[in-house]
This record gives C-alpha cells, sequence and structure tokens, in this order.
C-alpha cells in the first residue's frame, strides 16, 4: 500500500483522499516512510518534519470526516525548495549563513499551497543560494540523481528533483532563474514549468535574480504541473512585479493537450539551440530524443519549422553578468547582524571584520565567485561595459523571440545539452558547468515560459524537450507538452518515471 | 574642539567668493513607510515598527507607498519641477547596520523631478536658488552606541539598532551650486532652508521637525579668489539640522578654508561634520576613500510613470504657496516688507495667520506673536509654535482686551494662567480674577484712600500742576494690583480732586 500511494499522480492521490481509498494520514505516512527508507542514499531533504506533517495530516482527515470545506489540494503532499520561505520551518537556501534561522513569515507561494490544504513534508536541497546546475553547491552536501546516484540530479532545483523522480514526494515547488526547474526535471525524467515572469509571486522567495527569479511547479505528469500552477499563480501585492491580469487555465490546457490534437499549431525548433551550426556541446542522443519528440509533435497535427534566433548565442554571456550582479546586491543582506550567522563577534573585532568574517565563512566558493563577479561587473567605470551591454543584449533577446512568436505559436529546443553528468564530473570548470543552461537561458532573459517534458532517454538516462511561449500564454506550453506525453505514454504503454520504477 | 585658523568673515568675503549648494532630506509624513505597512510615528520602543520588509528578512520584498510618489511630485511641482514621465528607483549598495538590506533604495540617473528652482528673499533682495533634482528615497535606520564617552563608534563598547526609523520615506532636494552671492551666502543657504520648510509645510507633506529629523541638510561649500573663472574644491557638511545651523556651517567653512587658501594649503574633498556646540566642523571620511556604491536600477519594484492627467491634476490642486501667501497676506494686512520678513524669521507667519483666522484683528495677533509669546519662547528655549497656547486662546485674548475685559498688563497675566495650563483666557480670567475692576464703590474707595494719603499732591494738583495727578493714579494702580482701568482711574481722580 505504501509504495502504491508514493507512486500515484496527484490527480491519482486527490482521488484516492476524495473516495475515501487512503486517507491523508496514511498518504502522508507513506511518503514519510519513503523518505526514511530511501533519502539517506539522495539527500533530496535538508529538513523534514514528520510530527507537523502528520498533524497537518491528520487535522484534513477530521475536517473531510466532519464534512467541512477542504481545499483544493486538501491531504496532498508536497516539498518545497528551501529557498521558499516557511514560517517556522527552517529555511537555509542550502547556505550555512542561514543555518538555524527560523522564519517569522510565510512566503506567498508557501502561504497559497498551505490554504490549498497541502501537506508540507519538508524542505529540499538546492545549490546554495540558488546557484548552480548540480546540487553539488549545497553547504549540505550533494543530492544524487534517483535514476543514477552517480549522478547529478540537476540545478540548482535538485533537491525538488530528485525527491519527486525518487517517489520521496508526490510534486515539488522549485524555483528558476536561468533554469533551476526545467534543467533538473529534464535530468530526472520530471514535468518543470517555469511561469512567465511576474505570474507566480517572489515574495519570500530568497532573492537570487530578481528580474529572472521564479517558482513554478516539478511534478510527475502535465497535469499535475497545471494544477500547482493554478494553485500558487496569480497576482500578489506583496511583489511590485506581479502581474496583475488573469490567466489562462492550465489544466484545461493540458486536458485538451491530452487529446493528443495539435492540429492549428506552429512549433518552431531554434536552430541555435541544437540545430545545424549550433549542435557543439549536444550529445547526440540527447538531440536524437529531441528530434524524436518533434516528430511526435508533427504526427499529432502540429506544424513544424525551423526558427532562427541569432541573439541566443549571446545568452550565455548576458545571463553571467546580469544575475551575478543582482546577486552581488541581494546577497548583501547576509551581514550577520540580524539573522543567521555571525563570526567573530568575539569584542576583539569590528564590524567590517565581524561582517567580513562572517560572509567569508557562511559562503560557499561557488556564492563567491559571483558575488565578486557581480560586484565587478557593476563597478563605476565597468558598469555600462558590463552591465549595461548584458542589458541591451536582453532587449535583443526579446526581439528574437517577438520576432519568432510572429510565426509560430510555440517554439521547442532540448531542455539541457546533456544528460545528468557525473558527480564531480564538472566542479572544477565553471565554464562548462554554466554551459548546462546554454537553452534555458533565452526563455529566462525575456521573462517567457518554458516547460521541460520527458521525451525520451540517452543513456538510460533522461531528456528533456523545452517548450517556449509568449508571455502569459504559459497554457500554450502545458497543452503542447501534455500531447507530446500522452503520445509517449500510450507508445510505451505507462509513464515515463515508470520505466525508472521498474528498475527497482 | 576645534583649532581650525579662522579669517574674519568680512576679509573672507573681501578676497574671496563662496559658493554653496544644499542636499536637503525630508522625512515624508506618510502613515506607513515606503516600502511596507509599518507606521512612521516617531518616538516608539525600539524596534517594534517594522516587518520582514524593513528588517530585510530573506525573500521579503518592497512595495512603493503611492502616497509617498504622490508627495514627492507635489513638492516637485511646487519647485517648478519638471516631472519624470517614467523613471525607476536605483539601488545604492554599501554596508552598514542601519541599512538592513546592505543597500538603500533610492534613485539615481532618473530622479523624479529635476530642473526646478525656489527664490528666497534676504534683506528685500530675491535670490534664485536652482534646483537640480528632487528624488524619493527610503531613510535608515538608527545606531546607537553604548559605552563610550562620545556617544560616536570610537570607543563604544556594543552598538545597538533601531530599525523603526528604516523605510521611512525620504525626499532629497538638490539645488544646483549658487554662486554669486557673496557675503550674503550664509544667509541665503539659510533663508533657502526656511522657505523649503514654509512650502513643505504648506503642502502637508511633512511635519518638518528638524529636532526630530524630519528635515536634515548636507551643505557644500568651496571658496575661490574673487574673479576666478574656476570654482573651488567643496568640502561636505554632513547632518546640519537646524536653520541656524545651516547659516553657521557655512559661515564656519568660508572662514577655515579662507584661512586655508590663504597659507596655500589645498582644499580637501571631504565630507565633515558639523558640532552644534561650537559651530564648528571636523573632518570625516575623504572622497578618496569613498564607496563605489554600484548603483544600478532596482529590479524589485516597477517604474513609476506617472500620467499626465493626474499630474497636471497634482498641479492645479496644490495649496497656495509661501512666497504668494505672503504677498497676499502683507497686501491684506497693510504691513511693510521688512515686517512681513521679520513674521517669517520668527516663525510666527503661520501663528498670525491662524490668530487672525480666529477673529483677532490682525495688528494685535502680530503684536502678541512677535513681541510678548516671543519673548516667552526665547526665555523657555522653544521655539514659538511649540509655546503651549493656540492661535485661538490669543485671538481670544486679544477680544478680551478690545472688550476692555482686561489690560495689556492683565492680559500678560492671563497668558501666564493659559501657558500654566489652567484653561482658556476667559477661564483664567475668571480663576484669577483678573477683571478690569470698573467704576466701582472698592476701586472709589482705593481713590479716595488715595486722594486721602497724598494730600501734598492733592494740593499741588488744585494749584493747576495737573501732571502730578499721575501719582495718584500710579498709587490706585498699585492698591488694585493692575486691575483698574488707569483712564477710568484718572476720571475718577479728576473728578474727585478737582471737580465738584
Amino acid at each position: 500500500m505504501s509504495t502504491d500511494l508514493t507512486h500515484l499522480d496527484v490527480t491519482a492521490l486527490q482521488a484516492a483522499l476524495a473516495d475515501g481509498s487512503a486517507s491523508a494520514v496514511e498518504v502522508t505516512q507513506a511518503h514519510l516512510d519513503a523518505i526514511a527508507a530511501a533519502d539517506g542514499g539522495l539527500n533530496s531533504y535538508l529538513h523534514v518534519d514528520a510530527l507537523t506533517a502528520l498533524a497537518t495530516a491528520a487535522d484534513v482527515d477530521r475536517r473531510r470526516a466532519a464534512g467541512e470545506e477542504l481545499g483544493r489540494l486538501a491531504g496532498v503532499p508536497v516539498a518545497l525548495k528551501d529557498v521558499v520561505v516557511t514560517q517556522g520551518v527552517p529555511t537555509t537556501s542550502g547556505s550555512r549563513i542561514l543555518e538555524g534561522w527560523l522564519p517569522p513569515y510565510d512566503a506567498t507561494v508557501a502561504a497559497r499551497l498551505k490554504a490549498a490544504g497541502t501537506v508540507l513534508l519538508g524542505k529540499t536541497n538546492m545549490d546554495e543560494f540558488a546557484m548552480g546546475s548540480s546540487t553539488e553547491n549545497s553547504a549540505y552536501g550533494p543530492t544524487r540523481n534517483p535514476w543514477d546516484h552517480d549522478r547529478i540530479p540537476g540545478g540548482s532545483s535538485g533537491g525538488s528533483s530528485a525527491a519527486v523522480a525518487g517517489f520521496l514526494a508526490p510534486w515539488s515547488i522549485g524555483t528558476d532563474t536561468g533554469g533551476s526547474i526545467r534543467q533538473p526535471a529534464a535530468v530526472t525524467g520530471l514535468v518543470g514549468h517555469k511561469p512567465t515572469y511576474g505570474s507566480v509571486s517572489r515574495y519570500g522567495l530568497i532573492a537570487f535574480s530578481s528580474s529572472l527569479d521564479q517558482a513554478g511547479p516539478m511534478a510527475r505528469t502535465v497535469a499535475d504541473a497545471a494544477l500547482m500552477h493554478e494553485v500558487i499563480g496569480g497576482h500578489d501585492p506583496r511583489d511590485s512585479t506581479s502581474i496583475d491580469a488573469p490567466a489562462a487555465p492550465f489544466v484545461e490546457a493540458a486536458r485538451q493537450g491530452a487529446t493528443g490534437d495539435l492540429s492549428g499549431v506552429t512549433v518552431g525548433v531554434v536552430r541555435e539551440l541544437g540545430g545545424e551550426g549550433h549542435a557543439e556541446g549536444y550529445e547526440p542522443g540527447v538531440l536524437a530524443a529531441f528530434q524524436a519528440g518533434v516528430d511526435q509533435l508533427r504526427a499529432l497535427g502540429a506544424e513544424v519549422r525551423e526558427v532562427s534566433c541569432t541573439s541566443f548565442d549571446l545568452a550565455l554571456a548576458a545571463y553571467y553578468l546580469i544575475a551575478p550582479s543582482e546577486a552581488s546586491s541581494n546577497l548583501s543582506r547576509f551581514d550577520g547582524v540580524r539573522y543567521g550567522l555571525r563570526v567573530g563577534d568575539d569584542g576583539s573585532r569590528d564590524l567590517d571584520e565581524v561582517m567580513a568574517m562572517t560572509r567569508a565563512q557562511g559562503f560557499g566558493a561557488e556564492v563567491k565567485r559571483r558575488i565578486i563577479l557581480g560586484t565587478y561587473a557593476l563597478s563605476s567605470g565597468y558598469y555600462e561595459a558590463y552591465y549595461g551591454q548584458a542589458q541591451k543584449v536582453r532587449t535583443l533577446i526579446g526581439r528574437d523571440f517577438a520576432a519568432a512568436f510572429a510565426d509560430v505559436d510555440v517554439l521547442v529546443s532540448p531542455t539541457s545539452p546533456i544528460v545528468a553528468f557525473p558527480i564531480g564530473q564538472r566542479v572544477g570548470d565553471p565554464l562548462s558547468m554554466y554551459a548546462a543552461d546554454l537553452c534555458t537561458l533565452p526563455a529566462s532573459l525575456a521573462g517567457l515560459p518554458a516547460i521541460s517534458v520527458p521525451c525520451g532517454l540517452s543513456e538510460g538516462l533522461p531528456v528533456g524537450l523545452q517548450v517556449m511561449a509568449p508571455a502569459l500564454a504559459d497554457d500554450r506550453c502545458y497543452r503542447v507538452a501534455a500531447a507530446l506525453e500522452a503520445a509517449q505514454d500510450a507508445a510505451r504503454g505507462g509513464t515515463f518515471l515508470g520505466q525508472l520504477a521498474a528498475r527497482a | 574642539m576645534s583649532t581650525d585658523r579662522l579669517l574674519e568673515f568680512d576679509d573672507v568675503v573681501a578676497r574671496y567668493e563662496p559658493v554653496f549648494g544644499l542636499e536637503t532630506h525630508v522625512e515624508l509624513g506618510t502613515a506607513s513607510k515606503m516600502f511596507c505597512g509599518c507606521a512612521t510615528t516617531f518616538g516608539a520602543e525600539p524596534n517594534t515598527h517594522t516587518c520582514p520588509v524593513c528588517l530585510a528578512l530573506p525573500g521579503a520584498l518592497p512595495v512603493a507607498n503611492a502616497a509617498a510618489i504622490e508627495a514627492t511630485i507635489r513638492i516637485g511641482l511646487a519647485l517648478g519641477c519638471r516631472i519624470a514621465t517614467w523613471c525607476r528607483f536605483a539601488r545604492k549598495n554599501y554596508f552598514y547596520p542601519d541599512i538592513p538590506k546592505g543597500f538603500q533604495t533610492s534613485q539615481y540617473d532618473e530622479p523624479l523631478c529635476t530642473a526646478g528652482h525656489l527664490d528666497v528673499e534676504v534683506d528685500g533682495e530675491t535670490y534664485r536658488v536652482e534646483i537640480e533634482r528632487v528624488h524619493l528615497e527610503e531613510d535608515t535606520g538608527k545606531n546607537l552606541h553604548v559605552g563610550g564617552a562620545t556617544g560616536r563608534i570610537h570607543g563604544a563598547d556594543h552598538s545597538l539598532v533601531d530599525f523603526n526609523r528604516a523605510g521611512i520615506p525620504l525626499v532629497e532636494i538638490v539645488t544646483r551650486p549658487v554662486p554669486g552671492v557673496g557675503a550674503k551666502a550664509p544667509e541665503v543657504a539659510r533663508a533657502y532652508v526656511a522657505e523649503l520648510r514654509e512650502i513643505l509645510l504648506a503642502l502637508g507633506v511633512s511635519e518638518v521637525r528638524m529636532e526630530q529629523g524630519n528635515l536634515r541638510c548636507d551643505v557644500n561649500t568651496s571658496l575661490a579668489p574673487t574673479g576666478s573663472l574656476e570654482w573651488g574644491t567643496r568640502t561636505e557638511t554632513k547632518n546640519v539640522n537646524s536653520l541656524r545651523s545651516v547659516e553657521r556651517s557655512v559661515r564656519y567653512e568660508m572662514r577655515r578654508q579662507a584661512a586655508l587658501l590663504d597659507d596655500g594649503v589645498r582644499i580637501m574633498q571631504e565630507t565633515r561634520h558639523f558640532h552644534e556646540d561650537t559651530g564648528s566642523t571636523s573632518a570625516g571620511r575623504s572622497k578618496e576613500e569613498a564607496t563605489d556604491y554600484r548603483y544600478f536600477p532596482e529590479p524589485d519594484l516597477v517604474p513609476m510613470a506617472p500620467d499626465a492627467d493626474w499630474v497636471a491634476q497634482l498641479q492645479s490642486d496644490l495649496p497656495e504657496l509661501p512666497a504668494a501667501r505672503r504677498t497676499r497676506l502683507r497686501e491684506e494686512w497693510g504691513i511693510a516688507d521688512s515686517e512681513m520678513a521679520w513674521l517669517v524669521n520668527a516663525g510666527a507667519l503661520g501663528l498670525v495667520t491662524d490668530t487672525v483666522a480666529a477673529g483677532a484683528d490682525p495688528a494685535d495677533a502680530r503684536k502678541w506673536w512677535l513681541g510678548e509669546l516671543s519673548r516667552r519662547a526665547k526665555d523657555d528655549g522653544v521655539e514659538l509654535a511649540d509655546l503651549a497656547v493656540t492661535p485661538a486662546q490669543v485671538a481670544e485674548l486679544c477680544g478680551l482686551v478690545a472688550a476692555g475685559t482686561v489690560n495689556d498688563q492683565l492680559a500678560r497675566q492671563v497668558l501666564d494662567g493659559v501657558l500654566a495650563g489652567e484653561g482658556s483666557p476667559q477661564q483664567v480670567v475668571e480663576s484669577r480674577g483678573l477683571a478690569v475692576m470698573g467704576e466701582s464703590d472698592e476701586l472709589g474707595a482705593a481713590v479716595d484712600a488715595a486722594i486721602a494719603g497724598a494730600p501734598d499732591v492733592v494740593e499741588k494738583v488744585r494749584g493747576g500742576k495737573t501732571a502730578a495727578l499721575g501719582a495718584l493714579v500710579g498709587a490706585v494702580m498699585k492698591e488694585t494690583r493692575g486691575k483698574a482701568d488707569a483712564a477710568t482711574v484718572r476720571r475718577m481722580l479728576e473728578e474727585r480732586v478737582l471737580g465738584g
């Protein structure tokens, strides 16, 4: 029974909870048992609060029995990336500098999930301050990929991807700055969606790069991702950049896509993301799986054509100026004065020394690297050449997208040029690590929605296909992804993750 | 104590031409802070007006206060500025414990208001001060250094931070450099701040209580030899927090810099601290070691794009500004420029206006506020407006004098009672029994006693020396402790000594 409950997707879980075939406590306990059994190997959770989770679940069961009105996700467990601030639950953003901090408030995303009746299982591991593509930059040790424990689960939302792919949570919240939802989803065989910038509140997400950060769903099915997006999305007056506009119904878009009819949909394949003349660094197995996915979209009735977005070649350089610049400023608040770690305050040192020692010991190497990069890029005399130029590139990328979307409904590419690589392989070479984000950066810089959906295996490891859409047209991502998912499931005769479960 | 050598001011202006400029920070009187909902009230227990946003807890985000943006635009309009059609906040990055985010949210190269001016009057001359920019930012917290002798960080045992002030909306008003005012520079600088303060009060955007730090000035001063085509190197005197200090700091810097220049010493571009007690300045950090603030547009806040129709509406809704108001009142009251200047400098214009509005004759209202009340404020070392008497009470007092209920001398005693919190002037008249004595038996008895007590004076008066009557009047006034009306007493004495 336990194993069965952890292998259900959320739609199936909701049905089981509603018809009484499983209680919220049973569902929660099943996941807690699975975590206890398997997370020693994966290290996907930084904090699990079993007692609170069971109490929350028991409350749902009691209210259900009493016939009270329940939230839309009542009794459904969820895991949150540790970048999401949770009241009374430790929140570290994967950093030593926040070890022991107990937040006095909830992020909007956490509050909305709570209000919907979800049961918080725990907080998931991540690259420190979401800086990384492998979760090797966590101060609390790397997370392992359920498909191959010697490999990375992607990053920075690697705890969230490993927990869901490893059946330790039915779904999770990730955050995506340059690909941190999509790439870990791709390399663990999940669906991960980065919403349109501004469509999910950033209030209570520990900021990495304010103009890029977005929270979004990581799930085993497109329908589940769409459901979570509906729950966490929508205008939030606490976030000035939150968009105050009604969103299209995502669950309905996924349902429509799952019917398998994409006639009338025009799909653009971006040449600069793995296409002819731009395939360097892309693994052949990844390109093959991607091509198979594109062929399936065509078979479902989509019109497929190649599209060129020349400025995308500049995305990596622009991103690694903008994101570190904003990060260098966002991370200034970690000075040891008000919360978190404080080092050297023994009365013999002045304030500057205490701040410097706190930051020197509290931050890891990658965080320091980006703070230094960003500080340099914003410095007087360099600002225009670096930050200023990067912003211009950002404008060009937006124009390329706009021109492309004048002709096509969605754009597709591989989500990552490579499958999950072995732990430790790239830590000494930041540039090769940064290349893992090559395909996801353009949509991040333009603030556009993009989803990663599994499209096949390469060397026995998952490959993701990315679907990008115009701003606020997240529904197109869900529709196209759901169509591909349905076609692949039908051809396979089971779910994508079923292949992983079958190995166990 | 300062050991600066100073040149005599007259010698300074004989040989040097000063240029000054001011950066004025004004705390807006909005109900809530700039980027969160916390209250802005002054004097609360430390760190009680705080929340995740103004404490810069991880994950917290700012949302701009619309009332503060509106107030800033109104200040800009009152100063004749252009209002930006699109502009952004910017982050000013530096580490200090009172700046919780590690950056101050401010504005950099895209201020809300630019290119205005303010005309100020000194000794009947009008001087135009050009306004470079008016922008919106947030205040810092306050550090309290404990255990040292000076209250400064040097020598302190430990420091405490109060974040109640952190995030209070702050408007920065920056002038362009003001050249060509010569010896008047200290007074023009002061008059500028005074006039700015009046405008802010008229707009109702700030309490402008300088002693509470609602309005703080950084004063830039430089000197160049008279006739020089280039300006000298400036110093920036920080946190000059009273009108008098603005004037003194410019004067001091002029005298200090002139002495150095006379000796051939180069002026260092540096920030300086002003000392209220001595009126001197001392060196702070030099600009050579200044921080690179790494300004960049604040990505957590959407740009501000004030709608043109809305700005036009704000323009047309501006209240009567102080200069126009003074002109109007001067004409209504029929007074000279100099008296109006006196009223303004004494901080009495608003009080007199309110007193007149409460029914007093303008001349009487001016007389009370500039005379007796100014004297008492000075004796008590408080601002006129902080005396425990309202314009309405002063108007009531004027009414009692006009009606003959009290004379001027009694009125001062009534004022004593009002200031002592004994109630309204009428209540004090009653409780202290201060009304003028009519032609009563009691007064008659006092008059008779005076006549009986001074037969020699009575003889002189009867002998034609009527001026001697004054001595008898004085005796009666003394006997009645001032409560009698002198004219009535004189008439009664005349009747009884000379008459029938």
